[in-house]
This record gives structure tokens, sequence and C-alpha cells, in this order.
């Protein structure tokens, strides 16, 4: 059997950490990119779409995360194409975290009085410049600290994707688990890097909320 | 015609709120909309600029055509100002940027044109020192001011105002009609829902009393408020004094 000292677990954690980063980076990223096409599908004046984007985000928000996975893993496959883990990983945290985000941004969204729409409205604006010019503008700061909050559960969202043998911080820990015989310093390791991953994300959002507070412009 | 409604017809559900509306307003003249809370004269105005949609009947505004069911709503839109009772300025923009936000965005004219437009409309409405400052440090007369410049600034032919005084404190409700009226004077065309029965009576040419969802009586104001010619006029006179 292979040694490990503390200074491998370490170095290999910090791989598996690595990719954690980068699959929430991933996901918050173009999470964030869909979320709001379904924003705006949920909030437009188009009755059909709105359903629609309804009917998404209910799907998503009412189903487990790991089913998600599961379906979007084997679901690929079964039409022939071989999707590699990280991929899978990456849409289904992505469609994830889109529907999240729309339902935590259209609470934003509505809790802008109906005046401004009409202010904007009266004076000409098409539906998308009231949105661009007036409500987002305003929603973004309610939306802030929510939105860092909900960045945290993306990142500890990410470890189901070991279960589909994407090798993150929760994967690389199971496997050094394993090998080494010593799960409780392996998880108590893997524990610390979520910690260190969220940890600094809370603090920002706290810091963020506290600025859009002082500055009420 | 400036502004021309035929049949108008709405209904909240089961509740007919507009029961077959004509209204005619000429260029340059000033109408004021009176009635009981629920008569529909809110409605009616919203209609005009679309805010409101309507089941059947037509809104004519300086030939821009507006029917039941229709979205498109923007050539409309840049024909009809409107005034709010909640003022609606946006809170996140500078006095000077609410009132240059949609000449900017909806006529794409430059920023330095759009300022000058900006400052220009803000010293009509006697606020020029205030384009810098931001609506949440402005009393509520000044706030109504400022949502006055800015739907000027899109120069409509018409300016709808919406009870712009109701939700002002007393002693700010002078400055905002002393702003009407100069623009009265001016020649601008104004649609009014109103509840200041002696501005109304001072400075309108058309007098329209709206009750139970049609219009019951409407004229010259002088006339109508020294002999109204229904029952409900005088009632509605004698409540609010």
């Amino acid at each position: 059997m292979m040694e490990f000292s503390i200074w491998d677990l370490i170095r290999n954690l910090g791989v598996g950490a690595a990719w954690t980063l980068g699959l929430s980076l991933t996901a918050f990223v173009l999470g964030g990119v869909v979320g709001l096409l379904v924003l705006a599908a949920r909030v437009g004046p188009w009755p059909r779409l709105n359903r629609l984007a309804k009917a998404y985000i209910v799907v998503f928000q009412g189903t487990p995360l790991l089913m998600q996975l599961f379906l979007v893993f084997f679901g690929i496959a079964l039409a022939g194409v071989d999707v590699p883990a990280w991929l899978a990983a990456a849409i289904g945290l992505t469609l994830f975290t889109s529907a999240y985000l729309a339902e935590i941004w259209r609470g934003c969204v509505e809790a802008i009085p109906k005046g401004q729409w009409e202010a904007a409205a009266s004076l000409a604006l098409s539906w998308g410049e009231q949105l661009r010019e007036v409500i987002l503008p305003q929603a973004l700061r309610i939306a802030v600290a929510p939105t860092m909050g909900f960045s945290v559960q993306v990142v500890k969202g990410t470890a189901v994707t070991s279960i589909i043998g994407f090798a993150e911080l929760t994967k690389t820990g199971s496997i050094l688990a394993n090998a080494t015989f010593q799960p409780f310093l392996v998880y108590g390791l893997v524990a610390l890097g979520y910690f260190l991953l969220c940890f600094p994300l809370s603090r920002f959002a706290a810091r963020l909320e506290r600025t859009f507070h002082a500055r009420s412009h | 015609m400036l502004v021309r409604i035929d049949g108008l017809h709405k209904h909240f559900g089961a509740n007919h709120v507009l029961k077959g509306i004509d209204l005619r307003v000429k260029e340059g003249e000033v109408v004021a909309l009176i009635g009981r809370s629920g008569s529909g004269k809110s409605t009616l105005l919203r209609s005009i600029n679309g805010l409101e949609t309507f089941d059947d009947g037509l809104v004519e505004v300086d030939g821009e055509r507006l029917h039941a069911d229709q979205t498109d709503l923007r050539a409309l839109r840049l024909k009809v100002g409107m005034v709010f009772q909640q003022f609606n300025l946006f809170p996140h923009l500078s006095v000077g940027r609410n009132v240059m936000l949609a000449p900017r965005t909806v006529r794409q004219t430059s920023v330095a044109e759009c300022e000058s437009l900006a400052r220009a409309m803000l010293a009509k409405v006697g606020l020029a020192d205030k384009f810098d400052a931001y609506p949440d440090q402005l009393s509520g007369g000044q706030q109504q001011r400022v949502a006055i410049a800015r739907a000027l600034a899109m120069q409509p032919k018409v300016l709808l105002c919406d009870e712009i005084t109701s939700a002002l404190d007393p002693e700010l409700v002078n400055e905002v009609l002393a702003t009407v009226r100069q623009l009265a004077s001016e020649g601008m065309t104004l649609i009014m829902v109103t509840h200041e029965m002696r501005f109304a009576r001072e400075v309108s040419d058309q007098l329209v009393f709206m009750h139970q969802g049609r219009v019951h009586e409407s004229g010259d104001p002088k006339d109508l408020f020294a002999a109204p010619q229904t029952a409900e006029l005088a009632a509605f006179l004698g409540a609010v004094g």
C-alpha cells in the first residue's frame, strides 16, 4: 500500500477543490445568463412564455439536484452521445442554478413598485428598456444578498456531482479515504476545503449588502 | 381634434367600468375629469396612453389610433405624456437623469442635447438647481414638478395628469398647481383627473363629470358649477364643496 503524507492529501484535495471551484464558477456564470433569460420569460408580457418559464422553475425546484444530474448524464447517453462527467455536471448545475436564480430575481423584480413600470411605459420605453433602464438597476440592489447567498448553495451543491464520477473535492476525498483508511481525517480536510471556498463568499455577500445599503443611489 | 375617444368600453371582470365613453379634446384645451372614486375617471385617463386596456372602442391622439387589443403602443405614447399621483420618479437616477432617460433611450438624442433639454425643462418648473439631486432629497411638490419636467422632455402633444396633487401635503399643492396653470397658459393640451374643484373651475375649458362609467354631464366649467343640470353633479359638487 502506498503511504500518504498529510501534504499528499492536501495537494490532491487542492486539485479536487480547484475543480469544485471551476464547476461552481461555470454553473454560476452560465446559470446567471440562462437565469436572466428565464427571468425575462417569466416576467415579460408573453403569457405563454410566462407559463413555460414557470414550469421550468417548478420542475427544477421540485426535483433533487441528484436526479437532474442523473437525467442529464444518462439521458444524453441514451441519445447515443457520450457525455463526460464534467460536462454533465456543468449542464446539470447550470440548469439547476438558472431556475433558482430566475426565481430569486423574480422576487426582486416584483418588489419594485408597479408605478415604476408605468412611469417608464408612459415615457414610451419598450418593455425591454423599462426592464433594463428602470427595473433591473433597482432590483439589483435587493438581489445582491440573496444571489450571493445562493452562490454558497451552488458551491456545496457541486458535491453531488461526485456521484456521476466527476473528480471534484468530494470525489477526490472519497478516493483518498478509501486509499488511506483515514476517512475522518480526509473528510475533515474536505469539509475544511468547502468552508474555505464558502466563507469568503458569505463575507463578500455581507460586505456587498452593506455597501449597497449605505449607498442609497 | 387632437384627442378623440369613441365608444370606449371596459370591464374589470363582471364590473362594467366604462360604458361607452365619447370625448373630444381640441389642441390647447384643458379638460378636467371629475367624479366620485370608482366612477371610471382614472381608468379613462389611463386608457388614453394604453396603461389600461379596453374591450371596445377607439382612442385617437393626433392621428395615432389605438384599438382594443393593440399591443404596440410606442407611437401613441410618444404623443402622450403622463404625470402620476405618486410621482413615480426613478429613485436610482438623479433628477437630471430622470428627465434625460426617455429622450436618450427612446429618441436616441445625444447626451449633450439631452442634458441641455433636461436643464431647460427643469428650469421651466423652477428646479434648475436640482439637476444633480436625487428624488429622495426633494419635497413631494418638487418631485411632482420633476415628474412634469420628465414628461415634457418628450414633447408630448397632450399631458395626462392623474390626481397629481392628491399625495401632497396641503402646503405643497399650490406650487404644483401653479406649474400646471403655467402649462395651460402656454397652450399645452391637458387632461386631468382632479379633486381640486376650484382649480378645475379656474383653469379648465371643459369639465367632464363621470358617474357610474359614463360621462354624465360635461361642458363649460363655469356653467356646470353655477347650474349643474343633473342631480348627481349637484350632489357631487355639494359633497366636495
